[in-house]
């Protein structure tokens, strides 16, 4: 099965079945009524057309013949065809009625249920699908959805019904009058057939000038700042030029042969109309067949009524073919493997006892505990949280092939700052990923208070570990939303006190509106600099038990990092810290300092005991100097 | 921001859209009237059908029947070939339109100045140039085919019916109008509700695509449940949104079959009655009660019509507000085409991105700088260090006060003129995919293989591109993705000196550069581009204590200007940036 735009689908039949699974599921009982008044629209409206024939044959004619001026058994006939209307009027009313919920609901059903299996997917998969791709998903393919189930899906099934009940009044009425009508259809069918076959290798091509000229408009988008400062306007608007008018070519092309469709569809079923008049007429005359006049006049808006569905089937198909290629990606995004998570070990606040045990509480106590229940006799144990991490014989590889940490072994203790240093694609990132369980590794063992972290439900091991990561992401809302951030519960003041704490909060005072300023677009009228403040502030309004801090100052200059320092120290007072940074004067008082190359751990120790060392740490330390 | 533009009327939309479809208003006038011509033949069939029946079939005139029927054949493939050229005119149309439109956008987008860019997000103009130009062009060619089509359909079928019987055809009047009077207003109350729409369905999109981004630190924070509340209350508002527009659009049919319905029946309730009495035929009862269906079919695709506009309507909009949209930099009337030396003065320079009312972030700048010097610029995060040189190659124009190159107002100059002579290294840089050679080429187009060679070794690229396996040929992702930060940066720095400026400006553009190599690249500066006045924005001490002069800038203001020496004496936040670097050794990374 294939749409024009050269769209494939695998198993047509069994996404078809899936979504209407899905439709069915919340929805059973208003699509039977949708059917059944589809049915009942179809009938009303076909016995309307039959009462065409039965006026002249059974009341006009002999009323004409008769000369009689007697209204009254046509009344009774008409107030009976009015009933059926007025059945056909409320039941095509609430047969829409009920798919605007029915198609709303389930695109609002299948929109979350993405959303929340997109939450719940690894890292591993945004990382091998592009963003824009995973984007598509909510947009085009959900749009083409609404289309189909809205739509497409109600007129196909109104355009079955209506032909074959067509089709057997059609018969009813004179058999070889309804061959010819089949034969005018299947010649409509052909020459759509051809059309659809010229448009679709156009659309194809249209796709493809689609493609790369929005490939262009991106990239140079993107670049518009660079494109000024180098005067490279003029280069761009001709080769974008260029690529707009293959786009022209394939676009017009295609448009036109599939607008073709209509009037080819519309004159042969004309065609049909006449050839079935001067056939009929004949047939009238001759008396063949014992067709009647009326019978004839009814043929023919049965003629003129079958050919309308018909040409609609064919232009719905496409509709289908496209939403189920849609329908296809939604669902390879929901049958994605999500997140494992089987930690058993929860993270509770503690209070400790005067006997020295610790149990749990619901107050912010500052003391944290680990909840352990043990499956084998429901036994609970609180191990108090240090904060002690050790990574033992880790070994790790992105694909499960290429190995890009090896043997890493560290143990930082309660409190301890721990900090990484390396060339780009060392590893360090790596490393507190594994932390974080963002990956999990393939070999070795790490250990959180001496709780392997897999026994560990991620979400608490998460929330033990306050993180400003690399890429600094804000989302649209208040400068004060997206600190709290960091913890939904906190007040205003603890927010502010945060931001006081990273110094972020003067340069948030001179903003338009405060803390109130509403950031859009990840942030994009903050310098990174400020946007590093917010992040780090993030994460001290969370006020985790263990700290990770990745490049979170680089793009802070040294005199901000040296005034923020203060705020840094007291954030990492007490708490295990990680931390990467490519300055030295960050890492330098770190209790300990991991050199690492190529994934591995290659010297470790402190800044004085890495300076006697002499290796890779004393030469970059040295090698500034001599720079300087 | 982003949704704070000008608000265009209709008028305005619709005369800036037209004057892009100009160039095509052959086939934008043949179309309806191809359409207008296929609805002629297609209406005078059930007329032909009415004179078959009642001068052929009923006094059994087999010749007549014939006849007509020849004729109506004629008529259908008449109207086929009419179609056909709606079919072709309306294609060709539209995707002129559309084609125009996307070239007109891009041609204006690149005479867009730093401040209307500013204004609009990525995003929002890739929207711009390919959703909304598709809609308009669906739009377009739906208005030319239906538009035209489907009230003439109505017209003649109402002419038709009139000849046929005119005091009959008075039902269609009545229902025509009301049926007209009806859609008018249910339409313009779903507009609304479609606008609506559509404004939060950019957030629905926004929340997805800030997740997708985002999905670190949603995790790290542990914030599934959070975002996944939000985003299921955006879903519901949708719902509730579309439900509510939808609920109102349905209306239109069950009105518009009540109308039909009861035309059916009067037509045949007193069509009876004037057969009986002799006044009208059984045949032309039927051609009446055909017409009936075709004016309720073109009534349906006339608000079929009136919703898609109104869906393009937000399309139209925006695409208006491109178009219309006035780089706020501008040519100067006579410009001056030569810069004469690479000296720069800030005369009383105060500058603000919002205009003379709001805090300026430069205040009083005063700043002379001659031909050939090199200048270390060092501040503080949002000291405004990106801002001050910006004025330099026009990217800003200064709120007040005045910014000279070569002795000369930089406002007076030809803006092509200035940007070749001033080089400028963005902080956020880009590369484009290609090759190296065609992105250093980006920087002079005209430049050898050699001379490309040779702006690389000063910029210190040349030991990198070199131990590529195809050299100058390496192929660079859209971004520069496969290249380092540090790598990226050499290269940037490379093509800005490849068009031998005047000026060249260096906005942090080594942050990703081992400090050795960063030391590398300013002695090559100084070697080989000796007269070339250098601007150099660092975080770094090291970057610019070795400058001629050194300006220290704090919040907007300038703070001090001296050699490395004099500032270590007399400038304290200097000396504690200084101390902030020697206290940790200073700054390196640890690439390549």
């Amino acid at each position: 099965m294939a749409a024009p735009g050269g769209v494939k689908v695998k198993d047509p039949g069994k996404i078809f079945k899936r979504l209407m699974g899905i439709v069915m599921k919340r929805y059973a009982v208003s699509v039977v009524v949708v059917v059944v008044c589809i049915i009942v629209g179809v009938l009303a409206s076909v016995q309307g057309t039959l009462f065409t024939r039965t006026l002249i044959d059974d009341y006009i004619l002999p009323m004409v013949n008769n000369n009689s001026r007697d209204f009254r058994p046509l009344l009774g006939a008409m107030t009976r065809v009015a009933v059926f209307y007025l059945i056909g009027i409320i039941a095509s009313y609430v047969h829409q009625r009920l798919m605007v919920e029915v198609s709303q609901g389930t695109l609002k059903n299948l929109r979350c249920e993405l959303f929340e299996k997109m939450e719940k997917l690894p890292l591993r998969y945004f990382d091998t699908h592009p963003h824009g791709e995973i984007m598509s998903v909510y947009t085009n393919d959900i749009d083409t959805l609404r289309q189909m189930i809205s739509q497409s899906l109600p007129q196909f099934l109104n355009s079955i019904i209506t032909v074959v009940s067509v089709l057997i009044s059609m018969l009813f009425l004179n058999v070889p009058l309804t061959i010819i009508t089949l034969f005018m259809v299947g010649i409509s069918f052909f020459a759509s057939k051809t059309a659809t076959g010229i448009s679709g290798g156009f659309f194809k091509s249209q796709q493809k000038a689609l493609g790369s000229i929005n490939g262009y408009i991106e990239e140079m988008m993107t670049g518009q700042k660079v494109v000024k400062v180098f005067n490279h306007e003029e280069a761009a608007i001709e080769e974008f030029k260029k690529r707009n008018e293959e786009l022209f070519h394939s676009s017009y092309n295609a448009n036109q042969y599939s607008n073709i469709l209509g009037p080819i569809n519309a004159q042969i079923g004309n065609l049909s109309y006449v050839v079935c008049a001067i056939a009929g007429g004949a047939m009238a005359i001759s008396g063949f067949s014992g067709l009647t006049l009326g019978a004839l006049a009814s043929f023919l808006s049965f003629n003129r009524s079958f050919s309308m569905p018909i040409s609609q089937i064919s232009m719905q198909i496409n509709f289908v073919i496209m939403a189920l290629a849609g329908g296809e990606r939604i669902f390879a995004l929901l049958d994605e493997e999500p997140e494992e998570d089987n930690g058993y070990v929860s993270l509770v606040n503690a209070k400790r006892n005067p006997d020295g045990t610790l149990s749990e509480t619901d107050e912010r106590t500052g003391l944290w505990a680990w909840k352990h229940v043990h499956s084998a006799d429901g036994s609970i144990d609180y191990v108090e949280l240090k904060g002690e991490i050790t990574l033992n014989n880790v070994d790790f590889a992105y694909d499960g092939e290429h190995f890009v940490l090896h043997d890493i072994a560290l143990n930082a203790e309660s409190g301890q700052k721990i900090a990484f240093v390396g060339s780009t694609g060392a590893g360090k990132t790596t490393i507190t990923n594994l932390i974080n369980r963002f990956y999990d590794i393939q070999d070795g063992k790490i250990r959180f208070d001496g709780i392997n972290i897999n026994k560990i439900k991620k979400g608490d091991l998460r929330r033990s570990l306050g993180m400003v990561l690399q890429d600094t992401s804000l989302f649209t809302g208040t400068i004060m939303e997206n600190i709290r951030f960091g913890r939904l519960d906190a007040t205003d003041e603890e927010v502010i006190k945060a931001a006081k704490l990273v110094s972020a909060d003067s340069f948030i005072r001179h903003l338009p509106e405060g803390y109130n300023t509403v950031i859009t677009g990840n942030g994009a009228s903050l310098s990174q600099g400020q946007r590093q403040l917010l992040s780090i502030a993030r994460a001290a309004v969370a006020d985790p038990p263990a700290l990770i801090l990745d490049e979170a100052t680089s793009s802070i200059d040294t005199r901000t990092e040296k005034i923020i320092q203060a705020g840094m120290d007291s954030l990492m007072k007490g708490r295990t810290s990680f931390v990467i940074a490519h300055r030295l004067s960050t890492v330098r008082n770190a209790d300990c300092i991991m050199v690492l190359e190529n994934g591995r751990i290659t010297e470790r120790g402190n800044h004085e005991a890495l300076i006697k060392e002499k290796g890779k740490y004393y030469q970059l330390y040295t090698g500034l100097k001599a720079a300087n | 921001m982003e949704r704070s533009y000008e608000k265009y009327t209709p008028v305005e939309v619709i005369t800036t859209l037209g004057a892009e479809v100009k160039e095509f208003w052959f086939p934008s006038v043949m179309t309806p009237v191809s359409m207008i011509l296929e609805v002629v033949m297609e209406m005078i069939i059930p007329f032909l059908m009415a004179s078959i029946i009642d001068k052929g079939v009923t006094p059994g005139n087999m010749a007549h029947i014939r006849h007509t029927g020849i004729i109506m054949i004629i008529v259908a493939v008449m109207g086929l070939l009419f179609g056909v050229m709606g079919a072709h005119f309306g294609a060709k149309a539209s995707a002129g339109l559309a084609r125009n439109l996307r070239n007109t956008m891009f041609e204006k987008i690149q005479a867009f100045s730093f401040p209307n860019l500013d204004k609009y997000s990525t995003a929002g103009l890739v929207t711009r140039l390919t959703t909304d130009v598709t809609n308009i062009q669906n739009a377009y060619q739906m208005i030319l085919r239906m538009f035209m089509r489907a009230p003439s359909s109505i017209v003649i079928a109402m002419v038709m019916a009139f000849s046929i019987n005119a005091r009959l055809s008075m039902i269609y009047l009545v229902a025509v109008i009301f049926l007209a009077i009806f859609i008018f207003f249910l339409m313009g109350r779903v507009t609304d509700y479609f606008a609506e729409v559509f404004l939060r369905y950019d957030d629905l999109n926004e929340s997805v695509q800030e997740n997708v981004s985002g999905i670190r630190v949603v995790k790290a924070f542990v914030r599934e449940e959070h975002e996944k509340s939000k985003f299921f209350e955006a879903a519901g508002n949708i719902y509730r949104m579309f439900v509510r527009a939808e609920k109102m659009i349905i209306l239109n049919m069950p009105v518009m079959q009540f109308t039909v319905y009861t035309c059916i029946l009067l037509l045949s309730w007193f069509g009876a009655h004037f057969i009986v009495y002799g006044d009208l035929t059984t045949g032309e009862l039927m051609s009446l009660l055909t017409y009936c269906m075709n004016i309720l079919m073109s009534l349906m695709m006339l608000s079929m019509i009136f919703v898609m506009v109104s869906m393009s309507a937000a399309s139209a909009r925006r695409i208006t507000e491109v178009i219309k949209e006035t780089p706020v930099i501008r040519e100067p009337e006579n410009p001056v085409y030569e810069v004469k030396d690479g000296s720069v003065t800030f005369e009383n320079v105060s500058f603000s991105y919002y205009g003379k009312e709001k805090d300026y972030i430069l205040s009083d700048v005063n700043l002379s700088i001659g031909d050939g010097e090199t200048i270390g610029i060092i501040g503080g995060t949002g000291s405004s260090k990106t801002s001050l040189i910006n004025l330099i190659s026009r990217l800003y124009d200064v709120t007040e006060g005045s910014v000279k190159v070569g002795g000369v107002d930089v406002r007076s100059y030809d803006i092509k003129t200035l940007r070749k002579s001033v080089a400028h290294v963005l902080q956020k840089n880009e590369l484009f995919s290609g090759t190296i050679l065609e992105n250093l080429r980006w920087g002079n187009e005209l430049a050898t293989e050699e001379e490309c060679a040779e702006a690389c070794r000063i910029a210190c690229a040349a030991e990198f591109i070199e131990k590529f396996h195809d050299g100058y040929e390496t192929h660079i992702e859209q971004g520069g993705t496969n290249l380092s930060g540090g790598q990226k940066q050499r290269l940037c720095i490379a093509r800005a000196i490849l068009g031998k400026p005047k000026i060249l400006i260096l906005d942090d553009s080594t942050s990703a550069v081992d400090t050795a190599t960063d030391a590398t690249i300013r002695q090559g500066f100084r070697e080989s581009l000796p007269g070339m006045t250098k601007f150099i924005i660092a975080q770094r001490i090291s970057s610019v204590m070795d400058a001629d002069r050194i300006v220290v800038l704090d919040e907007g203001r300038i703070s001090g200007v001296g050699t490395h020496e004099e500032l270590m004496e007399n400038n304290e936040i200097y000396r504690d940036v200084y101390e902030s670097q020697q206290s940790g050794a200073g700054l390196s990374d640890f690439d390549d």
